[in-house]
């Protein structure tokens, strides 16, 4: 990954982590250990923003940044995407296989099972 | 009239292929012929759907669509017409331009779309899948559901839910990726999307909706083969019944109702080792590679 794709992803961590918004400050202070300018930060929230991942409105002379939506919400549009109840039909994945119910489950059991015999 | 016919007989024998090729067995032991053979088809119906319009214009000038073209263009520059080409014919002239330009349009669209919805799902990978050493080469997903897919591309990601790394077998999950990494390397989206054009280019012709379908399938068989080059067949099929049973959790079991026929003909084909090319898919091929030189060969001459 490079190393833009994974400042975003933990600058994304640490905002999911804190309750509420957060300013570029405390952003840099809860990244403590990386040692990031407070300018790099701020680069990375910007382009977070500009993708439509975090939101951000002014408190006072700050600008204050929080997440669209929640980590558990973002997996479970990729997972909607991928098992095909969204989105449309020529999107852009290729799937292993759909689920299925029934009747047509029944028939593929039985095809293991003759397998195995 | 004599070149349209050429054009009108190239779509009627894709026609009879591609009934033939929708009964027929063979496609399901030889997916890549069968691919190569739809890919063939598509080309032919593309360019016989902006030829038909365009040869019944040309058809005062008796001489092949190609040179009939050039004519024209000189005599649209000189500004004069001859007598026997009326508003009718310039105006089937531009149906089939106007269709040429559709079919162009639509795939770009398609290119577009897709593109635009592979970025989001990198973008939304890069900040919540994870790497995992039970799953190497592809990214994790923190879900219950069982799902395993590919997001194509030139950067590509193989992804895997929880839920699959948990309902699958180390070895099945190796062979899952492998059927993956298939899809991903050999650009299998890109095959199918002159048939998306076409069906968009094309509405309410449904056995062009019927040859993607088929299409889709073949590609997922051809996956399938690439897969057992380094897993064996079992294993395969094992994680694909697997797969279709799982209880799905993230959606009411009656949306994902719609049977889906195409993993139980994967799993039989799984079944019977791979045999020799038969007779009827290369006489297919041969078939669909003259319906597709046909109109190429009216176009340039």
């Amino acid at each position: 990954m490079t190393r833009l794709g994974d400042l975003e992803r933990a600058v994304m961590d640490v905002l999911w982590d804190r309750s509420g918004p957060a300013t570029v400050r405390e952003v840099v202070d809860a990244l403590d250990g990386r040692d990031l300018a407070y300018t790099t930060v701020m680069t990375v929230l910007d382009r977070l923003a500009g993708k439509g991942m975090v939101g951000r409105e002014r408190t006072g002379r700050a600008w204050s940044y929080q997440p669209v939506a929640g980590r558990d919400a973002y997996i479970a549009q990729l997972m909607l995407d991928a098992l095909e109840m969204a989105g449309e039909k020529d999107a852009a994945l290729v799937r292993f296989a759909r689920s299925v119910t029934g009747d047509e489950a029944e028939v593929l059991r039985a095809a293991l099972d003759k397998d195995k015999a | 009239m004599f070149y349209t016919a050429h054009f009108g007989a190239a779509v009627l024998g894709c026609y009879l292929v591609a009934w033939v090729m929708l009964k027929s067995r063979w496609p399901a032991t030889s997916p890549t012929v069968a691919i190569l053979c739809w890919q063939g088809i598509g080309l032919a119906v593309g360019l016989s759907a902006i030829g038909i319009p365009i040869s019944l214009g040309l058809a005062p000038y008796g001489r092949p669509p190609g040179t009939a073209f050039r004519i024209l263009v000189n005599d649209l520059a000189g500004g004069r017409l001859p007598a026997e080409l009326g508003v009718g014919h310039l105006a089937l002239i531009s149906v089939g331009l106007g269709i040429g330009v559709v079919l162009f349009w639509s795939t770009g669209a398609s290119l577009r779309h897709a593109a635009k919805a592979r970025q989001r799902q990198r973008d939304l990978l890069a900040l919540v899948a994870r790497a995992d050493p039970a799953a190497p080469g592809a990214l994790v997903l923190d879900h219950p559901s069982a799902a395993a897919y590919c997001v194509p591309g030139l950067r590509p990601r193989v992804v895997i839910s929880a839920g699959a790394l948990s309902l699958l077998p180390r070895d099945e999950l190796a062979a899952v990726l492998s059927h993956e990494h298939a899809h991903a390397k050999e650009r299998h989206d890109l095959v199918l999307l002159p048939f998306s054009a076409l069906v968009r280019a094309l509405p309410g012709v449904s056995w062009m909706v019927r040859a993607m379908a088929a299409v889709a399938l073949l590609v997922e068989m051809r996956a399938d083969d690439r897969a057992r080059r380094l897993h064996t067949d079992e294993l395969l099929a094992a994680a694909l019944a697997r797969f279709a049973t799982a209880p799905s959790r993230v959606t009411p079991a009656g949306m994902l109702a719609a049977a889906d026929h195409d993993i139980v003909a994967r799993v039989r084909r799984l079944r019977a080792p791979l045999g020799p090319t038969p007779l009827a898919a290369l006489v297919a091929l041969a078939s669909t590679t003259a319906l597709a030189a046909l109109p190429v060969a009216l176009f340039l001459s």
